[in-house]
């Protein structure tokens, strides 16, 4: 079967446009992406030499480091928990919201502007506006409720401050990918659910959920992989003098620390790849649940 | 029916009282971040009284401050040029070789489109470290080219734009060929334009991505003279971290023009947003 066909010349001719389309976003990927991801594996085997040049090829001993570094797997730890608040609530109230939204309410494109607003703001400003807000003497959120909790530096709930302005930056956007699953959803699946009844909770479990689960578990994973290469929050309302900084920095967080802040780049490296490894398995996972769990038409 | 249509108002009721709440919740730190900016940072640190609306004045001039002393035109300009050839870049190339995926047949199609999607699947910050290394060995720290980069092709966008010429009718490109067009005329006369959505939608996601990167520029422009705006935030709370008027002035410096172009072309932002699907 490995008689190969001659190539017409039209066959020739759209072949070539086709290389010649292709060649620099091939080379491109190639250079940027797939020659540095080998080269991240490489130099987490190697020691960064003095001035930066000259790596020496040290085996093992930045993962041995990284592995026996309590930092590293407090954290992962804490991604995780970030993960935990962010990617369940994020996903939850923009369910509800896009709910809601849907019903051709009165006002629905003023809802819709406002809950999309976090999305086009940088997070670096956001952060800085949310480390404001929970300021212990002068917050705001302190002086409405009249306590004095030291949202971000007290390490018992420093983490479920940071989820708690992740949660506010994302909802906009799961929102909008929702809204457009629920307008795929044909009406006369309601239609016969009215006749026959069902109230309006009833066909938000029995029609919406299962014919939305596609749309919901597309955010889920690409949430699930954000939140685990959360940086920027972290970096912007964690001071480097913060107690809490421990319980709340993320891997990547630790990751920049190590690969630029202290310029140990093998270090860093390995810290990519244990984080990495992790993201992979994850995602093997949350495939797997995939198949058992969402309906497809 | 009137105990339905009760039900009904009540459901609508609850729906509103909730929707109000949630947008009060998103608002809040926006109208804050602008209250605090207008303040004397005596006021702002006041606890007892403590005001939510300033009350020696509306202190327009911390905006011009800020403007004057963290460099904000050098910030603009630095975030708009890196915006701009990112978004051209992408396009352009992400255009091209999903014509030639979408609608071209050639040798080795199949395994090259792997390549795009196993891109798709890495998490970025892998890239990182070895990028920073080529950026320097080019000599391109502390330069717009660094900042575009790591920008310059996307197999996200490559994938969104297959996706596109995909779906266009078969029969315009044979109708085009009869006409005696070559293969790249019709992609540039008949094919791109029709494609213009999609491409809306990656410049969009394009550009939001490199405007809220805070990272790369961080890493690639240290000095404050060229880096972005995100970045430079950065630069300034390290600095000034504890005039809180100054801080919340440079927020909203730094996110006003996005939500202006955003309340502008909000359509084609959420279409774009909800089409794309990316990952931000």
């Amino acid at each position: 079967m490995k008689e190969k066909k001659k190539m017409t010349a039209k066959e020739k001719n759209e072949a070539m446009w086709g290389y010649l389309f292709v060649t620099p976003t091939i080379l491109g990927l190639i250079i940027l992406n797939f020659y540095p991801a080998i080269d991240t594996v490489i130099q987490s085997f190697c020691k960064t030499g003095d001035f930066g040049k000259g790596n020496v090829f040290v085996g093992l001993a930045n993962y041995q480091r990284a592995l026996a570094d309590p930092e590293i797997w407090q954290s992962l730890l804490n991604t995780i928990k970030y993960a935990i608040i962010e990617v369940p609530f994020g996903v939850i109230i923009a369910l509800i919201l896009a709910v809601f939204l849907n019903k051709k309410l009165k006002g629905t494109s003023f809802f819709r502007t406002v809950f999309f607003l976090p999305m086009v703001c940088a997070p670096a400003a956001v952060a800085m506006v949310w480390k404001w807000l929970y300021n212990q003497q002068f917050g705001l959120l302190n002086n409405i409720f009249h306590t004095s909790v030291a949202w971000i530096s007290d390490p018992k709930i420093a983490w479920v401050s940071i989820g708690i302005i992740g949660v506010w930056s994302i909802i906009g956007y799961n929102m909008v990918l929702f809204i457009s699953g629920l307008q795929e959803i044909p009406g006369d699946y309601y239609e016969a659910a009215e006749i026959d009844g069902a109230t309006g909770i009833r066909q938000f479990f029995d029609i919406t959920v299962p014919l939305l689960s596609p749309t919901t578990f597309f955010i889920v994973q690409t949430r699930v992989i954000g939140a685990l290469t959360i940086f920027d929050l972290m970096f912007m309302v964690m001071d480097k003098t913060n107690l809490a900084l421990q319980k709340v920095e993320s891997a990547v967080y630790v990751f920049y620390n190590y690969a630029f802040t202290q310029g140990n780049k093998g270090y860093g490296a390995a810290i990519v790849m244990i984080l990495v490894v992790f993201i992979m398995i994850v995602t093997v996972i949350m495939q797997r649940a995939e198949k058992r769990f969402v309906f497809y038409n | 029916m009137e105990s339905a249509r009760t039900r009904d108002r009540v459901s609508k009721t609850v729906m509103y009282i909730i929707l109000i709440i949630m947008a009060f919740i998103m608002l809040v730190p926006f109208a804050w971040m602008i209250l605090t900016a207008l303040k004397t940072n005596q006021e702002a640190i006041s606890v007892s009284p403590f005001y939510i609306f300033p009350h020696n004045g509306w202190h327009w001039e911390t905006f011009g401050e800020v403007w004057k002393s963290y460099n904000f035109f050098l910030l603009y300009k630095n975030t708009l040029l890196m915006i701009f050839f990112r978004v051209v870049c992408a396009c352009l190339t992400a255009t091209m070789a999903g014509y030639a995926f979408g609608r071209l047949k050639f040798p080795g199609k199949n395994f090259l489109f792997s390549l795009v999607l196993v891109q798709m699947m890495i998490p970025s910050t892998i890239f990182i470290i070895p990028q920073y290394l080529m950026v320097s060995g080019l000599g391109w720290l502390n330069t717009t080219a660094g900042l575009v980069f790591p920008g310059i092709v996307t197999a996200f966008g490559t994938y969104l734009l297959k996706t596109g010429y995909q779906g266009l009718p078969k029969d315009l490109e044979e109708a085009a060929g009869i006409d005696g067009c070559n293969i790249g005329q019709k992609f540039l006369r008949i094919m791109m334009p029709l494609t213009r959505s999609s491409m809306v939608s990656l410049g969009i996601f394009t550009a939001l991505f490199a405007f809220k990167d805070l990272m790369w520029p961080m890493i690639v422009c240290t000095s404050v003279q060229t880096t972005t705006l995100a970045a430079g935030l950065a630069k300034a709370q390290g600095r000034y971290g504890s005039n809180y008027p100054q801080m919340m002035a440079a927020a909203v410096l730094a996110v006003i023009p996005m939500i202006v172009i955003y309340v502008i072309f909000q359509k084609q932002f959420v279409e774009g947003i909800a089409t794309s699907g990316g990952k931000l």
